[in-house]
């Protein structure tokens, strides 16, 4: 039986998208069979940030109201074929077509595939985000370093314990280590003071994603990438590894190096 | 470098300070609107504390949070009734 993971924050554009695809992939390099359902409805995004848009056929919608069997339903990934699978949102429907209820059971049957599923949450925390956490065993919170990400996320984190969704665990995206150091940037410690939340991880902010999700790829499995080796950590931590956090501050040399090398220095 | 001098003189010292104190203010006053269920049972409890020691009149009981600009207040309007001497 797998272990249903939501992918939440409450806030929008913090990356929670990206997050989703970039953990899936880097569970399916470690041999693990992973399940991504895109849940928002109406505004889909996993599958062009995974690079799977034009494969899409039926949708999570077409499932629970029966248009479809489930597997015809889940898309293969281009690299990691049956051990990643998406099972996209609708995108021409409301967000009340679907309900909890249904949620749940749909959960229940994909836990009997997949060692993971995970469910990429819409924005916000109304319908979409309820049907999002219905289902699920356990919760990831996204936020970045900036107030208005922070404050969100100890509402969503309020909200899913209301929802008896315990301890659930922080990523914190975007990260600019030039910022901490300048003490422009809240850093891991000063999050960590105020949310009272156990945290899975820190993402450095670093162009590679934006590259990477430009050709509808994932970082992750990107052995030179800093944020790639930071979700590469995160995945680790979720299969049980203790894996201390990455030190962003040593970047400095090592990039300056890597700019120097590739002639992008100017 | 030139960053170091500028906020030497300008006697800045970063604004992560600044985002952390706000962000503190502000989720005071998030967590307080949070749920009525824990002003409820907040209520409860006190009522159960107080009540060792004195006589109060729970119908009369009201607890709120006071705001001010800079900080947040709880405020407890408690009746007593009576002073329990059996201690």
């Amino acid at each position: 039986m797998g272990k249903v993971i939501v992918i939440t924050s409450g806030k929008g554009g913090v990356g929670k998208t990206t997050t989703t695809a970039n953990l899936g992939a880097g569970l399916a390099a470690s041999g693990q069979k992973v399940c991504l359902v895109d849940t928002d409805i109406g505004l889909r995004n996993l599958d062009v940030v995974l690079g799977l848009e034009n494969r899409i056929v039926y949708d999570l919608l077409d499932v629970v109201e029966g248009n479809c069997r489930l597997r015809q339903a889940l898309i293969k990934d281009k690299h990691f074929g049956e051990h990643l699978v998406l099972l996209p949102a609708a995108q021409t429907r409301e967000k009340d077509a679907v309900n909890p209820g249904q949620m749940r059971e749909l959960m229940e049957r994909l836990k009997r595939d997949y060692d993971f599923v995970i469910l990429d949450s819409p924005a916000g925390i109304e319908h979409g985000f309820k049907n999002a956490i219905a289902g699920a065993d356990t919760a990831i919170v996204v936020t970045t370093p900036e107030i208005s990400a922070v404050r969100d996320a100890d509402r969503i984190i309020g909200l899913l314990e209301a929802a008896e969704l315990y301890e659930p665990q922080l990523i914190i995206n975007r990260v600019r280590p030039d910022m901490v150091r300048k003490g422009d940037m809240m850093d891991i410690n000063d999050i960590d003071d105020i949310l009272a939340i156990s945290i899975l991880g820190v993402v450095p902010d670093d162009q590679d994603i934006i590259v990477s999700t430009n050709r509808g790829e994932t970082v992750v499995t990107d052995k030179r990438s800093r944020p790639g080796q930071a979700f590469r950590n995160i995945v680790r931590r979720l299969l049980g590894e203790e894996v201390p956090f990455m030190d962003l501050q040593q970047r400095k040399v090592m990039h300056w190096f890597k700019r120097i090398l590739s002639g992008e220095a100017q | 470098m030139f960053e170091f001098i500028t906020r030497l003189f300008s006697g800045s010292e970063g604004s992560k300070n600044k985002a952390k104190e706000r962000l503190r203010l502000v989720l005071v006053h998030d967590r307080a609107s949070l749920s009525p269920g824990l002003v409820e049972a907040l209520e409860e409890e006190l009522i159960e504390v107080i009540s060792k020691y004195l006589e109060i009149d729970e119908e009369g009981l009201e607890v709120s949070f006071d705001e001010g600009d800079d900080s947040v207040a709880l405020i407890a309007n408690i009746p007593v009734k009576n002073v329990r001497r059996n201690l």
